[in-house]
């Protein structure tokens, strides 16, 4: 038997790992919700199983995302991945040729050059040899890599990376302690039974000088103890993402999301966060105002160590650069979300906002401006300008008494008193008889569409513009000006709406480009989430994006938001327009319209 | 008595021996803002609770600063959170960041999966 007590580290240290592991998932995977659990049982035998496969291979070993990031960068977390994995699997393969049976010791594999000492004759053994080492060099090549990122980041493409906590670095030691370890064991070997190939041969050769035979068994006793440390570390550090990434992958396949409460899925991903840093260059209370405690990384590792503090749950803008920056895929603002849910008073209700209007008539069609659209006038001036001109029925819900959509409430986890008002809103809704809901504001769009459950379709007034376009119910003539867009966060990352606001402005004047546009757009500072900030910090992250839009020096910066236009129309850089009153301003006026006002409903009753 | 449509506040005394300021304190260690606010009232005129209600952020907010918390916690809850008092306000003054922790304050909101 290949026996060793050195091999007593690591075959502890790997039964921990997997023990407490194993624990883990089953009491994640216990506390799942309904839903979640439906989609496992659901998708489990399908073919989702198999692209989940694939995709486990693409990120979790090659790191694909982070190939897009940087290359470098991607090359290094790729040679640590599938490095590994291909010296674990060869190693396998390499050992069990060499007893003759798949069944050998566990632990041959891993110390295979010690035991293999005696015997060089074994299938394909010069081939085996060659490329253990090379995959060793290709390990020790990102192992590098990883050194320089720690002491200048920026060779990686990142500017900041993450600042660990003490007992990550002792689990980074490890993982980095691991591999040279691995040479000197198996280059001392190779000095003292000439086993070695290209790598290890030739550092067993330089060491030959060295008592190579007294140093041979302290090294492999080094290696399996930096093994074991790595091991009893894992489950408790950042490389706790390694295992449950994979599992994440899995179930983000089936079909499950993390929902409305904390749940098993909460808990999974904020495991699978590998504090990589990347999310700090994306957050713009990074690089505009130069917060650093408080991004994604920050927010998931205290929340995973249970030392979340409310200041950072909160100073949040919630515009999701993060969330489409991190290469895990991690939900972070559903997370952040659930993270500041307060907890609900049962039978408690909040509002009674009884004096909030019915319709009157029956109408097609619900305009609902937003409470944000109120301190802008000028957009539904020109909202009502538009139907008209389609000649429209509509109704404007919250003309006067409306009632706030309860998404600003939601954002700052007040969810009970939030469905208080979502009830409300959406009994006014289904009782007015529309065929469609058109808001003004970004913000009730992603309430409306994702909160309420409605049966009529929700638009955004730049689909609606759209739509009224396409169908040629309105026309509009192109002048000249020069006009960059800003995606706002609700509508773009939140909303995934790019194109139709841009399709409009195309027909209105011309579009440029700006470098930080769609998935890539700026926050104006203003996002109503962040109930931490003050004035002056937000107008530092308005000056800064402002700056970025108006690099082009366009006539007019247009945006489809409220609160970004009323945040930028302060910063006085450039004419700043909402859609909808660059449309009104350019309409053709073919027909002559008289527009009945119906006491207090501005109904549009006939065109003559 | 006649509804005339007006009528007259209740004569009040403060006294500041009893009335706890601490909280003040600890509300402008959150929102240090709240010391700037000269109380204009420009918040109230633009509240879309108004419209529904009596809420009245300036009053809430006078009320927090004598420490005269009785119902306090219940006047807030009729607040939407929508923002729009933030935006109006010509000091800067982060109101919306005010009644969220006052609220957070007066009512021991506990978050539900924070310890």
């Amino acid at each position: 038997m290949n026996f060793h007590p050195f091999i007593i580290p690591f075959s502890a240290g790997a039964l921990f790992l997997f023990a407490v592991v194993i624990y883990r998932f089953i009491f994640w995977f216990r506390s799942l919700d309904r839903k979640q659990m439906y989609f496992v049982k659901k998708n489990i035998i399908s073919f989702k199983t198999v692209s989940a496969v694939w995709e486990i291979f693409r990120e979790a070993l090659l790191h694909r995302n982070i190939y897009k990031k940087n290359p470098l960068l991607g090359y290094m977390h790729m040679s640590l991945a599938f490095g590994w994995f291909l010296l674990i699997v060869v190693g396998k393969t390499e050992s069990s040729f060499y007893a003759g049976t798949f069944f050998e010791e566990p632990w041959l594999a891993i110390f295979f050059k010690y035991f293999a000492k005696a015997q060089h004759e074994y299938f394909m053994a010069a081939q085996f040899s060659f490329i253990m080492d090379l995959l060793l060099l290709i390990v020790l090549s990102g192992v590098a890599l990883a050194l320089i990122k720690r002491l200048r980041s920026k060779v990686l493409g990142m500017k900041k990376s993450t600042k660990h906590s003490q007992f990550d670095r002792i689990a980074l030691a490890s993982l980095w302690w691991i591999f040279p370890l691995r040479l000197l064991a198996e280059s001392t070997t190779a000095a003292v039974a000439g086993n070695g190939d290209f790598l290890t041969g030739t550092v067993g050769n330089l060491l030959s000088g060295l008592p190579v035979e007294a140093l041979e068994l302290p090294m492999w006793w080094a290696y399996s103890l930096m093994l074991c440390a790595f091991f009893v570390s894992l489950p408790f550090s950042r490389y706790m993402h390694i295992p449950t990434e994979i599992v994440l992958i899995l179930l983000r396949k089936w079909g499950a999301t993390a929902g409305e409460q904390y749940s098993g899925m909460t808990d999974l991903q904020i495991n699978a966060c590998s504090r990589c840093g990347i999310c700090i260059d994306a957050c713009q209370l990074n690089f505009a105002v130069n917060i650093n405690n408080v991004q994604s990384v920050y927010f998931i590792r205290d929340t995973r160590y249970k030392k979340l503090t409310d200041e950072v749950a909160n100073n949040c803008l919630m515009c999701g650069r993060c969330v489409d920056a991190c290469p895990v895929g991690l939900e972070l603002t559903v997370i952040r979300q659930q993270l500041r849910n307060k907890a609900e008073v049962p039978g408690k209700h909040y509002f009674d906002y009884s004096k909030a209007e019915d319709s009157e008539k029956r109408t097609d069609v619900i305009y609902f401006a937003g409470c944000m659209s109120h301190l802008t006038p000028s957009i539904i001036i020109a909202m009502k300008k538009i139907f008209r001109q389609a000649n429209e029925k509509f109704w404007f819900m919250d003309e006067d008494k409306g009632l706030c959509c309860g998404r600003p409430m939601r954002q700052q986890g007040f969810v009970q008193q939030s469905k208080d008002l979502i009830s409300k809103n959406m009994r006014l809704i289904s009782s007015s008889g529309a065929k469609l809901l058109v808001t003004s504001c970004p913000i009730c769009y992603k309430s409306f569409t994702e909160e309420y459950v409605l049966d009529i379709p929700v638009m955004h007034h730049s689909e609606y513009i759209k739509m009224l376009l396409d169908k040629k119910r309105i026309s509009v003539y192109k002048s000249d000006i020069n006009m960059v867009f800003h995606d706002p966060c609700e509508l773009g990352r939140g909303s995934g709406i790019y194109e139709q606001p841009r399709d409009v402005l195309k027909q209105l004047g011309n579009l440029n480009s700006c470098n930080t546009e769609r998935e890539n757009a700026l926050c104006c500072g203003g996002s109503l989430s962040n109930a931490v900030i003050e004035l002056d910090t937000q107008i530092k992250i308005r000056n800064q994006a402002l700056e970025v839009l108006t690099e082009s020096k366009p006539d007019v910066l247009a945006t489809a938001c409220p609160l970004c236009k009323k945040s930028f129309v302060h910063g006085n850089k450039a004419k700043v327009m909402d859609i909808a009153e660059i449309v009104a301003e350019s309409l053709n006026l073919q027909t002559e319209i008289n527009i009945k006002i119906t006491n207090k409903n501005s109904l549009v009753t006939e065109t003559i | 008595m006649k509804n005339w449509g007006f009528k007259i506040s209740q004569p009040r005394t403060i006294d500041f021996d009893t009335a706890d300021l601490k909280e003040f304190n600890k509300l402008i260690e959150k929102v240090p803002s709240s010391k700037r606010c000269l109380m204009c009232g420009a918040c109230s005129a633009t509240c879309s609770a108004s419209n529904h209600t009596d809420f009245n952020f300036r009053k809430c907010h006078l009320m927090y600063r004598r420490g005269q918390f009785e119902g306090l916690a219940d006047e807030l809850d009729k607040c939407m959170l929508c923002g729009k008092c933030k935006l109006v306000c010509p000091r800067g003054v982060n109101t919306r960041a005010i009644i969220y922790n006052m609220r957070i304050f007066l009512n021991d909101m506990n978050y539900k999966n924070i310890d």
